[in-house]
């Protein structure tokens, strides 16, 4: 047992190194906070309830996608009656959503969840930005 | 009850007489079922098609305000190498856009002159038949529209088209576009595009942007289904040609020169 000091120093090495990500996270204090987006300020209501909206919005998406697309129907009767037409950069992010950055990529992000929406259609903040 | 072997023949016979008459007494007496009257109102109601008006569309030289209008319109990157070109709207010599009219005698004032060429929306379209994955498909109102989020690049529907009109995206066309439409997405790499007579401005009620821009009225859209419209009277009343009409593709696209 002449070891006893190197094996246990190459264990305690060995265990910060693993734990490594949870001592940087404590450290920097970003364990217990949340994506964090930011809503848009001026309307309070979206076009379909909140719950709907956290859990499927993707499906949404697809649909407007679909009608839009291959169906040439472009309004869209939300559940309190109101119209919208649908369009992702023409409704989402031009009436509500104006900084995508802020909504949008800030739950990808933490999700760890790339959507490939953006290697075409354009986000207007971006695209008045490249114009000045 | 007990049935003779007679007895069971007969009926049989009878039953099968049965069956066979009830069609064939329907069918005398006028058309039973099958065939069903289309309802009142179902032909088309709409069919989009443009003419060209190749020599209005010379009378101001080298103009390419439709081009431009369109490009900015529909993010479409202008990229010089022809490899990786794409284009919507654009200039064609006579000689090629229209080479069931060359001659060595082709009239003066067309010989080598441009002309405007797009996508000619089929009646009959190649690239939608070829299409594996219905990205591109012809609507009711004849619009042979593309569905980007569904192309996967295969590039038959290039090779079917025999106008040229289709056009894929090599490199990434993002740094091409000059200006970003925010209203109209770019394509990505790996997609196909062209042009779609600007669907997204018709059901606004709107006309094409290549039609606004045109400072010559030259082009001319409008719904063939409709007696009243611009294009049926000018169809009507002038002789037009299509681009190779000999291959049957039934371009809705008319030349009048």
């Amino acid at each position: 047992m002449r070891d006893r000091g190197v094996i246990y120093t190459g264990l305690l090495i060995f265990l910060g190194l693993i734990t490594f990500p949870v001592w940087h996270d404590l450290a920097a204090g970003t364990t217990s906070r949340g994506p964090e987006p930011i809503l848009p300020a001026q309307e309070k209501q979206c076009v379909a309830p909140l719950g709907y909206m956290r859990t499927s919005h993707m499906n949404l998406l697809m649909d407007w996608r679909e009608t839009v697309v291959r169906r040439d129907a472009h309004s869209f009767k939300a559940f309190n009656g109101k119209t919208y037409t649908m369009s992702l950069t023409g409704t989402c992010l031009t009436g509500c959503h104006t900084n995508k950055a802020d909504f949008c990529d800030r739950c990808h992000n933490y999700a760890g969840v790339s959507v490939y929406c953006w290697d075409c259609h354009v986000d207007p903040k971006l695209a008045r930005r490249s114009a000045k | 009850m007990k049935i003779s072997r007679k007895g069971f023949l007969q009926i049989g016979g009878l039953s099968l007489l049965a069956v066979a008459g009830k069609t064939a007494i329907a069918e005398l007496l006028g058309k039973g079922e099958g065939e069903t009257p289309s309802p009142p109102g179902a032909a088309a109601a709409t069919r989009w098609a443009m003419v060209v008006d190749s020599a209005k569309c010379l009378e101001k030289d080298g103009c390419t305000d439709c081009i431009n209008a369109c490009n900015k319109a529909h993010n479409v990157p202008v990229i010089n190498d022809p490899l990786h070109e794409v284009k919507w709207i654009w200039k064609e010599p006579f000689e090629n856009a229209l080479p069931s009219q060359e001659s060595a005698y082709t009239e003066a004032k067309f010989r080598g002159k441009p002309v405007m060429v797009f996508c000619n929306h089929c009646d009959n379209p190649p690239c939608a038949r070829v299409c594996p994955t219905k990205a591109t498909w012809k609507r009711e109102d004849g619009i042979v529209m593309m569905d980007w989020h569904r192309c996967i690049g295969c590039r038959y529907c290039v090779a079917a088209c025999p106008y040229g009109s289709r056009s894929f995206n090599w490199v990434d066309p993002r740094p091409y576009v000059a200006e970003l439409n925010p209203d109209f997405p770019t394509r990505t790499k790996g997609v196909v595009e062209k042009c779609t007579f600007c669907e997204e401005r018709l059901y606004k009620g709107q006309a094409p942007v290549c039609v606004e821009a045109c400072p010559e009225k030259a082009l001319v859209f409008g719904n063939l289904a409709d007696p009243k419209s611009e294009v049926r009277q000018l169809l009507e009343s002038h002789y037009t040609i299509r681009r190779r009409p000999e291959l049957g593709t039934q371009p809705d696209v008319f030349y009048l020169v």
